[in-house]
C-alpha cells in the first residue's frame, strides 16, 4: 500500500505498452484530423462555413441522418420485439433464438452485402420471383435508391439494438410485473405503464449504439445506394481518395466525432458502456 | 407469458425477423454453383467451377494467405496487449484506470470511417501505407479492445484472493501471472483472440484506404468483385466465408460453455 501512496501502481506498467500504442497511432492522427478540419487549406472555420453555403454537403448530411434515424427506429422496435420473445420463453427456445442471432451477427459485412445485391437487384431473386407468381409486371427498383440502402442497414444494425435490450429485460424483476397484475392491471396496461418505462435504459443503450453505428457506416451504403445515395462516410472517403481534399473531409469526420462522443455521454448516463460493448462482440 | 396472445404473436414474429437476419446469405450458395461465366442463380444444371477457379486462381489464393497471415498477426498481438492491460486496470482498480479503460475502448465505437482517415494520414509520413505491418498495426488497435473487453469480463469472476495466497506462498510476480492468473481466464482470452481474429479477417473500411496493389486483403478482393457485380467466384468465396463463420461460431460456443462450467463449478 506504501508503494501505491509514494508511486504509481505497477499495474500501470503492463497497461503501458497499449496505451502508448492507442494514444499515438490513434488519438495522435484524430486530433491531427481535428486540427486539419480548421487549418486546412486555411486557417478559420471556412470549412464549417461551407456547411451553410454549400446545398450539396448539407443535402449530404440531411440524407445521413434521416437514413440513421429510420435505420434506428426500425432496428430498435424490431430488436425489442426480439428480445422481448427471448425472455418470454423457455430456455431451450431462447437458446435456439440467441444462436441465430449471433450467427446472423458473425456473417461477414461484406456477404451480407454481395446475398442483397443478388436480392434486391433488377433481376434478383425477389423481383424475378414476384414476376413470376405475377404480383408485379416491372421490376421494382429495391436498388441505387435509399430503400435498398435501410433494408441493407436495418438488417445489419438488428442484432446490434437487440443485445443491450436482451441486458436489460433479463435483469428485470419479474415480481414487479406480477404485482401490476395483481392489482387488476391489464396486460397491455402493464406492458405500457410497467414494463417499457422499466427497460428505457436498454431502449436508450440500443437506440443510441444503433445511430452511433450507422452514422459512419460505410460499406452497404456504397454497394447497395450504387452512388445514388450519398452519405457522409462515401462522401468523405471520394474527398480523401479521389479529390485529395482533406479539409472537408476533415470537418465532417469532426463533426461526427462530436455528435458520436456526445451520445457516448448520454448512454453512459443510462447503461455502464462494458455492457453494451461486452453484448455487442459476444 | 402474461398476456397469452400478445406474446404468442411476437414470438413468432421474432422468429420470424430471425430467420430473416440469416437466411438471405443463404443466396450465396446457389450462386456460387451457377455453370454461367456471370453472376445468376443456376437453373437445373449445377457446377463447382467456381469453387475450381477461387481454389486455383493465384490471386484469390494470395488473398485468402495475406488476410491469414494479417488476422493470425493481428490476433496475437491484440491478444497479448490486451490481456496484459486487462490483467493491469483490475490491477490498478481506481478512478484512472476505469477512464483509461473507457479511452482504450474507443476504436471500437468510433466510426470506422473516421478510423480510416486517421490511418490513413499518419501511415503516409511513416511509410505505412500498403504493407503487413501497417495492416497488423491498425488491425491490432482496432483489435485489441475486444481482448480487454472478453479478457476483464473473465477477471471479473476470478477471486483476488488467490492471487494473494500466491504471494503469500513465495511466488515471484511472474510465477503468479503464468501460474494463477493467466490459467483462470484462459476462456477469456482465447474469446479474445478469436473475436481479434474475425476483426482483422473481416476488415474492409480501414483496409481500403491504407492497402493498395502489395497488399491485397481477401475482403478487399471481395469489395471489388461485388463493385464489378459480375465474376461469380465472389458468391464462391462468400460460401467459403460462411462456411469459416459458421467453424469459428461452434469453436466459441464450445469455448463459453467451457468457461461457463468454469464459473458454475
Amino acid at each position: 500500500m506504501n508503494a501505491l501512496t509514494k508511486h504509481m501502481h505497477p499495474g500501470w506498467l503492463i497497461i503501458a505498452p497499449l496505451l502508448a500504442l492507442v494514444t499515438l497511432l490513434y488519438l495522435g492522427p484524430i486530433l491531427n484530423i481535428l486540427w486539419l478540419s480548421v487549418t486546412d487549406p486555411e486557417p478559420g472555420l471556412g470549412n464549417y462555413a461551407k456547411l451553410g453555403e454549400s446545398d450539396a454537403l448539407l443535402r449530404i448530411v440531411w440524407t445521413t441522418v434521416r437514413i440513421c434515424i429510420i435505420t434506428t427506429l426500425f432496428s430498435v422496435t424490431l430488436g425489442y420485439s426480439i428480445a422481448y420473445a427471448m425472455v418470454h420463453c423457455h430456455q431451450r427456445q431462447k437458446s435456439y433464438m440467441l444462436t441465430l442471432l449471433l450467427v446472423s451477427f458473425w456473417i461477414s459485412i461484406l456477404v451480407r452485402t454481395f446475398s442483397w445485391l443478388m436480392l434486391l437487384g433488377r433481376k434478383g431473386l425477389v423481383n424475378v420471383t414476384l414476376e413470376d407468381i405475377g404480383l408485379i409486371a416491372e421490376p421494382i427498383a429495391f436498388m441505387r435508391n435509399e430503400l435498398g440502402v435501410l433494408i441493407g442497414m436495418i438488417h445489419y444494425m438488428i442484432p446490434y439494438a437487440v443485445l443491450p435490450l436482451l441486458v436489460s429485460m433479463q435483469s428485470l424483476d419479474t415480481r414487479v410485473m406480477d404485482a401490476s397484475r395483481n392489482l387488476g392491471a391489464s396486460g397491455s396496461q402493464t406492458f405500457w405503464r410497467i414494463y417499457l418505462p422499466l427497460t428505457t435504459p436498454g431502449l436508450v443503450a440500443s437506440t443510441l449504439l444503433v445511430f452511433i453505428l450507422s452514422l459512419g457506416f460505410y460499406v452497404t451504403p456504397a454497394v447497395l445506394g450504387g452512388g445514388k445515395v450519398l452519405m457522409v462516410a462515401e462522401y468523405i472517403s471520394v474527398q480523401l481518395l479521389v479529390t485529395l481534399k482533406w479539409g472537408t473531409a476533415a470537418m465532417l469526420a469532426a463533426l461526427m466525432l462530436f455528435g458520436v462522443l456526445a451520445m457516448l455521454w448520454v448512454m453512459s448516463r443510462f447503461m455502464k458502456l462494458s455492457t453494451v460493448f461486452g453484448g455487442a462482440a459476444r | 407469458m402474461k398476456s397469452g396472445l400478445f406474446t404468442h404473436f411476437n414470438r413468432v414474429g421474432a422468429w420470424i425477423l430471425l430467420l430473416f437476419l440469416v437466411t438471405p446469405a443463404l443466396i450465396a450458395i446457389p450462386v456460387s454453383l451457377t455453370p454461367k461465366r456471370f453472376l445468376s442463380m443456376p437453373k437445373g444444371e449445377l457446377s463447382l467451377r467456381h469453387f475450381e477457379k477461387l481454389f486455383t486462381s493465384e490471386e484469390w489464393i494470395s488473398s485468402f494467405f495475406q488476410s491469414g497471415v494479417i488476422a493470425i498477426s493481428t490476433s496475437l498481438l491484440a491478444t497479448f496487449l490486451g490481456t496484459l492491460c486487462a490483467i493491469g486496470l483490475w490491477r490498478v482498480s481506481s478512478k484512472y484506470s476505469e477512464l483509461v479503460r473507457a479511452f482504450l475502448l474507443m476504436p471500437l465505437i468510433i466510426p470506422q470511417i473516421i478510423s480510416a482517415m486517421a490511418f490513413y494520414r499518419l501511415w503516409i509520413p511513416l511509410g505505412l501505407l500498403d504493407s503487413y505491418a501497417g495492416l497488423i498495426l491498425a488491425h491490432t488497435i482496432l483489435a485489441a479492445p475486444m481482448v480487454l473487453i472478453t479478457v476483464s469480463a473473465s477477471l471479473a469472476t476470478f477471486d483476488p484472493k488467490l492471487e494473494q495466497a500466491s504471494k503469500n506462498l513465495g511466488a515471484s510476480n511472474w510465477t503468479t501471472m503464468h501460474r494463477v492468473i493467466l490459467p483462470s481466464i484462459k476462456p477469456g482470452v482465447f474469446a479474445g483472440a478469436l473475436f481479434a481474429f474475425i476483426l482483422s479477417w473481416d476488415e474492409i473500411v480501414v483496409t481500403l484506404f491504407i492497402s493498395k496493389y502489395s497488399v491485397y486483403t481477401l475482403p478487399r478482393r471481395m469489395w471489388n468483385g461485388i463493385r464489378e457485380n459480375t465474376d461469380p467466384t465472389v458468391a464462391a468465396a462468400a460460401v467459403v466465408l460462411i462456411a469459416i463463420t459458421l467453424i469459428a461460431f461452434v469453436v466459441s460456443a464450445i469455448l463459453s460453455r467451457r468457461s461457463e462450467k468454469r464459473a458454475a463449478s
